[in-house]
Order: C-alpha cells, then structure tokens, then sequence
C-alpha cells in the first residue's frame, strides 16, 4: 500500500473560505458569471459525518464536489483552500486530484443506476477504483467486494458482482454504489442524496445499511440531502445552506430541536399543512368499479380487482412503492391503458374504456398534471400559449378574451401576467408546475390527476404547490386523484386514502380510519418508514418492521 | 448467447436474405425495363426479325418474365451467373478472381482504415476542442472532400513518378507474392484510406462525446482515471453500436464503390469489370455485378445489427 500522509490532528478535511463560480448564458442576454458557492467552510475529522442540508441551487452537491476539486458542468472553484490530509487540493495538479479521487475520497451519486456503466458488471466497477491506485490485488479487491456485499444486505454476494447494472433494482445499486466507495477504503465519502431517488420503504433500508457501513469502517462522510430527517439519522453535525452561503451550522440534536435561524426552522417545520378531512357527499364523481388491468395483452396484470371513489371537491391520495400500480390506475382511468374487466363511472356517465372513443367533454373534465414539469410543456412555446391551448381548444376562445383569461389563470397561481410571455426554461421548477396547475384548470376540469406531482420539488417548494392545490380545490370545487409516494404529504392533503401494493388496494376509507391503528403489515411498513426528526429514529423502526419491503 | 440475442440475430439474418431476394427482383425489373433486348445487342442492328426470333426462342426471351427471373434465380443459387454476351465467357468463373481482387483492395484498405480512424477519434475527444482534435478534423475533412481521382492521380505523380516508391499501374495477377501485391496495391489502398477516413473517425468522434455526457463517465472521472483510461474503459464499450454501423458502411464502401479507384490504377477488380461491361451493354454480367455488391453491402449491415444487439449488455443478460 502506497503511503498517504496523516495529519495528527485528526482533521480530515479542511475547507477554507470556498467560492465557487459557474457562467451562465441566459438566452438573448450576454453570458454572466454566477456565484454558486460563496464564501464556505467546512472542517470534518477523522470518522465523522457532516450532514449539508439545503434547497436546491444552494451549493450542496457543489461543495461535496469540492472536496474532490471537482466543479460538475462547468463550475469553478475561484477562491479559498481545499486542504484533504494535510495538503491543499488547489495547488496540487491534475496528478494529485487522480490520486486522491477514488483512493482517499469516493463519490456516491444521487442515480446509481445513471452512475453505473451499462456496459461493465458491477464487479469490475466496483473494484476499479482499488484497482486503479494499487491498494491491493484483483482478488482482495474482489474478496473486499463481496463481504462489502454481504454487509449492505445485497442478495447472493458471493454472484452479486458478475451481474450487469440493468439486472438489478434501484435499491441495489445504491447499495452497490455505497460498497463501490468503500472498496478503496478511503477517509471520507461524499454521499450525494444516496436515497432521494428511492421508495420510502426501500431509503430506510439502504439508510440502515449506509450507516452501519460508516459506523463499521469509521470513514469520514458529507451527507448531502434536502430531508433534514434523513441527514438527522446519520449525521454527527448539520450545516445548513442556502443560496450557496452557510446560514446554520450545529450538532445534529441542536439544528432539529433548537434551529436558531429563520430558514432552518421553516425545513424543520415542513409538512405541517393543515388540512381537515372532508366526508363523502352522496354521489362520487368519479367511481372505479373492479378494474383489472395488464400490459403485454393480459398477461401480465398489474392492477387487480380496483375499486375506488372521488367526490366533488375531495382528494383521494394513492399511495405505494414503485411499482403498485398507483400510475397504471391513472393511465387506466385515462383511457391510455384500457382495463380488461371493470368499469369507470365518472359524472354520471360510463366512461369508454378507450381514449380515441372518449368524448371532449370527457377529456375536458378529466385533466392530469405530472411528475416532471420540465417534460410536460413544450419548451419552444410560451407560457401565455401553454396555458391558452386547452381554452382555443375546448372553448374556442380567441384574441382579447384568451388572454384575459390567461392572466386571470396566472392570478390563481400566484403568478403575474408579465409571465405568459415567458418560456419554460425562464421559470424554476415551482413555478414551471404552477403553470401546468393552470394548464389543468383552463379546461375547468371536475377531476384533475396529479401524478407525483411534488416528488421533484424541494420542500419548501412542494409545500407552497400543495398549499395552492388545497385553496384551487376549495374555489373551483374541483377533485383530485393524488398519486404519491410520500405518506407526509398524503397526511396533508387527503380526504381518503388508498394503498396500493402490487396492483391491488389493501386498505381503502376516510383519511382518518386509514391512518389509525390496527394497520395490515403494508400501511404498517409504509408508515413506519417515513423518516421522523427524532434522532434514533431509524434504529427504533428497523426493529419495530414487520415485512421487509417489495424491493428486496 | 442468450434466448433472445439469438432470437434478434436470426431476425435480422431473415430479413437481410428477405431484401436481397427484393434487391434481385428489382436487378431484374431494371434490367427489363431498359429498351432493347439481348437477342438484339448479341446480333446487332441488322439482324433480321426471323435471326432474333429464333435466337429470342433459344434462349427462351419469349417465355414471361417470372419464368426468365425463376431460372435466372435459380441459377444464381446454383452458382451459374450466366454467359457474358461480348466475351461469351462464364461470367461466374471470370469474376471470381475479379472479386477476390477487389475484396483483397478493400480488405487491405480496412485494415489500415479502421483501426486509424478509431483511434484518430479516441485522440479528437480526449483533446477536444483543442488544436490536435481541429487539426485531426481539418485533415481529415480536406482529404474526404477532395474527389479520389484527385488524390489518385496526385499520388501516382508524387509517390509513383517523382519518388518511384510505388508502381502507378496496381497490376496483380494469380501466383504474384504476396509482398509484391501489397506494394501493388499501396497506393489504391492510400487512397481510399484518405476517402473513409474522415467519415468513420468523426462519427466515432461523435458517438464517444455523446456518451462523454452521461453520469458514469463523472464517476470514472471521480475514481481517478485517467482521461484516456476513462475514454477507453468507459465510453467506448457504451459507442460500439454507433461505430461498428459506420464503420460496415464505410467497409461496404470500399467494396462497391471502388470503381473510380480501381480504373485510375487499372487494378483487375471488380469495378473495372462492371465498367467495362456496362459499356458493352452486357446485362448478365451487370445484374451479376449488382447482386453481389448488394449482396456484400446487405450481409455489411446485417454484421452491423448483429455487433448493436450483441454489444448490448441488456438482450445479452436479460434480467
């Protein structure tokens, strides 16, 4: 093994005064410098975990990179010190930066299955990085990999690496991601919001594992997330960040019991709407009455025997893992997946299975709005022609009267008039789903679906769009079906509830009946797994499980 | 190999011979179509109408047309390509050498290609934007847009008359050693090297960076690969698809489109052969030609779709 120096102070990482810079080039103005990171520092010791918290655009990921004096996408680190073990990383060369990466600081990225090469087994990549810097032979690495496997709870680790990353869920590959970090042994890893991108029911576990793997190998970690109670399981201090300056740092117990900032207090606070369960009215608008769906003609099912009610101005929430089938029942009651046996009831009327058999008036009362804002606008349209499409096309508005309503469309969502001349890329990620809120309502929709439509969103951010849909239903008298698969907001927006696990419905009624107790062994995981701002409160729920969750 | 590589693979063979089959129907309909017939191009303008009809009858033009493709199918499979009309030869046991010829031209170009072009685009994304990638661009565009008689005729002056390293005239013939070949066709090979060159080392410059984009390349680079090791081990197993395709073409190029080539260097091959004959109006021997350069550009791309769907490791490993 080659020698690396050791500082005896036990400092690891030693950030000074850190800016870090991007150029921007905003269509039709001249390029501009922005300033990502400004003035940062950060100290980590041997061992111990520092969790950056923020929104996005607040530097996060951007100063967990810098450790490794890494800028993604064009960012530079124009000032201050990277001192990693005692040598400062700014003047060491591009020989010095291949050396320490993968060696003395490893990389856990937000979409393992984006990280992992499609080409190469997992094996291969995953003791590459020791490979590479010589830490030891083939067969220790390989030998290193597989008990890496055995201890994040991968399936058969002794053949886990001989497979390709596509055979794998997403749950895995994490988890693969994590034992890639570790192969090398370093002093410190940077972990990228590890579990963002992953099922309630599936993040406690990769969480469990990653924090067992810290405490086992005493490396140091950057835990970087937006979840504050995600970061207050593992991390030993929190610094949070916003607008790419520190506003708050402390130990973990100080930041979530005692936030002495503003902001702070507002993360810790998220997901506190107030929302008072509404009862039934007598005559649902929308009924699904026994739906069976499958894809590849009716071989495979993955919606069995459905039933479910909306009423007028009610918010049913579906909730499940990936894969329960909660999207498929939109595309089913859309039209774009017939069912095979069942029938949708919706206003009166029996609903055809098909889309191309529907009538406007069908399409018209029946709006969605999805998951990613950025793909469901037309990026070379504006926001006025995004808007006013569905009223050229359902009520032949024109001209004066379109654009009136337009604006009167943007009012509701909190938006002025000024931006319907605007274009999609011009607005950030709340506002672009606003805009797709109103693109919705043009149509005066009784029942709108909203898929995930928060799951992109910050916080703060998912909390104002939510906060709109609540005081929209109220005014336009509207229905929602919300697709979701985090519990927190289901508790703040729904009337009833129904949970979804591999295509069936297994608990189904009024909010309040279905969020208390006695819980079958699903709603019992799925809320147990929704992390809770206590410390210790991952240890507690792994112990209190029932079922192990549907990813494994 | 797996169920549905195997699946995929026979496809694509099914549909290769499918086209061909197509391809020859169309050979036969085009040389149909064309005004005057055989019996008249073997006995010329002043034959008399009772000479042609009894030639028309002996080798049975007066039967429908699906019967003359049938037996000339028919043939085909059984190796027989006909008679050529000027010569009266055996057009099957002429060609063969011809084709030899110029698959021997095109395999020796390929081999200097191929391998020059590749890694002429490995060095264009590893320097990207600077200097060596605009120069490998620069150079490598003149020499595709100059026309290969150009570069033909400049070399035999230069390297062939002024140098007198090669010979100008790529005479082969049966029993020449192998060495002496080579040197023959040094310069044939040059060119058509400085034609293809461009286009497979752009498009493999360009199929690299596209996959330069994606997250995996950053993790490597966060391992601490080098840029070269990261092009190699990372991007290039993820490109192969889009390289091997252009690559076929450009190898189908070198066979069938070799004419100019073969004729400003008189090499025996089989452009010079099909020149030759399409002067005379020999049909046979046009169809015969036709069919095989089909035959090598559909079987050239077929190898193309067999490397995608092999080098794809998600229908090699299904889940």
């Amino acid at each position: 093994m080659a020698k690396r120096p050791v500082d005896r102070s036990g400092l690891l990482l030693d950030i000074r005064n850190l800016r870090m810079e991007a150029t921007s080039y905003p269509p039709g103005e001249p390029p501009r410098n922005v300033v990502i990171v400004d003035g940062v520092s950060v100290k980590l010791e041997r061992g111990k975990v520092l969790g950056l918290i923020g929104e996005s655009g607040a530097g996060k990921s951007t100063i967990g990179l810098s450790s490794m004096c890494y800028g993604r996408g064009g960012v530079r680190i124009t000032g201050g010190e990277i001192v990693l073990n005692g040598r400062d990383l700014l003047k060491g060369g591009p020989r010095l930066l291949r050396q320490i990466r993968g060696r003395e600081v490893c990389y856990v990225a937000q979409s393992a299955a984006a990280a992992f090469n499609p080409a190469r087994k997992l094996m291969d990549q995953v003791t590459e990085a020791a490979l590479l810097h010589k830490i030891c032979t083939k067969a220790e690495a390989e030998k290193r990999a597989i008990g890496l496997f055995k201890k994040l709870g991968l399936p058969n680790p002794e053949i886990f690496g001989q497979r390709f990353p596509h055979q794998v869920s997403g749950g895995q590959l994490q988890r693969a991601m994590t034992a890639m970090a570790l192969c090398s042994e370093p002093d410190l890893i940077v972990f990228d919001e590890p579990t963002t991108a992953l099922d309630v029911t599936t993040q406690i576990d990769v969480l469990a594992s990653i924090k067992d793997a810290i405490r086992d190998t005493n490396v140091a970690a950057l835990y970087i997330t937006h979840d504050l109670a995600v970061v207050a399981q593992v991390a030993d201090d929190i610094m949070v960040l916003r607008h790419g300056k520190r506003v708050e740092y402390g130990d973990t117990r100080q930041i979530i019991k005692e936030p002495r900032q503003q902001y702070t207090n507002q993360l810790v606070s998220v997901h506190h709407i107030p929302h008072e369960e509404n009862n039934p009215t007598d005559a649902p608008i929308l009924s699904v009455n026994n739906i069976t769906a499958a894809y590849g003609g009716g071989l495979v099912k993955v919606l069995k025997n459905v039933s479910v009610d909306i009423h007028l101005g009610q918010t049913l929430a579906v909730v499940g893992e990936s894969g329960s089938g909660k999207s498929t029942l939109a595309r089913a009651i859309t039209g774009l997946l017939p069912p095979i046996e069942g029938k949708i009831n919706f206003s009166g009327r029996v609903l055809s299975p098909r889309l191309a058999n529907r009538t406007r008036d069908d399409l018209r009362e029946l709006q969605m709005i999805y998951q990613m804002a950025d793909t469901a606008m037309n990026p070379r349209q504006t926001i006025g022609t995004i808007i006013g499409r569905p009223l050229e096309f359902y009520f032949g508005m024109k001209g004066k009267e379109r654009d009136a309503r337009v604006a009167e469309l943007l009012h509701k969502i909190e938006m002025g008039k000024g931006f319907a001349d605007r274009y999609p890329a011009e607005l950030s990620g709340g506002q672009k789903q606003r805009v797709c809120i109103a693109r919705a309502l043009a149509a005066k929709p009784k029942l709108i679906i909203c898929d995930e439509v928060t799951s992109a969103l910050d916080p703060l951010v998912a909390d104002g769009i939510l906060k709109l849909l609540l005081d929209l239903q109220k005014e336009e008298n509207v229905a929602y079906l919300f697709i979701t698969h985090d519990l927190a907001t289901v508790k703040s927006i729904a009337d009833a509830i129904a949970v979804m696990y591999r295509g069936e419905v297994v608990r189904y009624g009024p909010k309040s009946q279905v969020l208390t107790p006695p819980f079958d062994a699903y709603t019992d995981l799925l809320l147990s797994s929704v992390p809770e701002m206590e410390l210790g409160w991952l240890e507690g729920a792994m112990k209190n499980r029932r079922m192990a969750s549907a990813g494994n | 190999m797996s169920a549905p590589v195997l699946k995929l693979v026979a496809q694509r063979i099914a549909m290769g011979l499918l086209l061909l089959l197509a391809v020859s129907v169309l050979i036969f309909v085009g040389t149909q179509i064309l005004p005057g017939d055989v019996a008249q191009s073997i006995l010329g303008q002043s034959a008399t109408p009772q000479a042609l009809e009894n030639l028309r009858r002996d080798m049975g033009l007066n039967d429908p047309a699906y019967v003359r493709y049938l037996r000339w199918l028919g043939g085909i499979l059984t190796g027989d390509l006909g008679t050529a009309l000027s010569t009266g030869q055996d057009i099957a046991s002429s060609l063969k050498e011809r084709l030899w010829n110029t698959l021997f031209l095109a395999f020796g170009a390929a081999v200097v290609s191929i391998p020059l072009a590749i890694m002429l685009g490995l060095l264009a994304v590893r320097y990207r934007n600077g200097v060596v990638d605009k120069l490998i661009s620069g150079l490598g565009l003149a020499s595709t847009s100059l026309p290969e008689f150009f570069t033909g005729y400049l070399l035999i002056y230069f390297v062939a008359v002024r140098l007198q390293w090669f010979p100008s005239v790529s005479t082969v013939y049966e029993g020449m050693p192998f060495g002496e070949r080579l040197s023959a066709i040094a310069l044939p090979v040059t060119v058509l090297t400085l034609v293809v060159l461009a286009h497979m080392m752009r498009m493999t410059r360009a199929a690299i960076l596209n996959v330069m984009q994606s997250a995996y390349i950053e993790t490597a680079e966060l391992k601490g690969l080098s840029p070269f090791q990261i092009i190699t081990r990372h991007a290039f197993p993820n490109a192969i698809a889009p390289i091997v395709n252009v690559v076929m073409l450009n190898l189908a190029f070198l066979v069938v489109g070799v004419v100019v080539v073969e004729v400003i260097f008189v090499y025996p091959g089989m452009g010079q052969y099909l020149v030759d004959h399409v002067a005379k109006r020999d049909v046979p021997v046009v169809q015969a030609c036709g069919l095989i350069f089909a035959a090598v550009y559909i079987s050239l791309n077929i190898i193309a779709d067999i490397v995608a769907i092999v080098s794809n490791p998600r229908l090699r490993h299904p889940k």
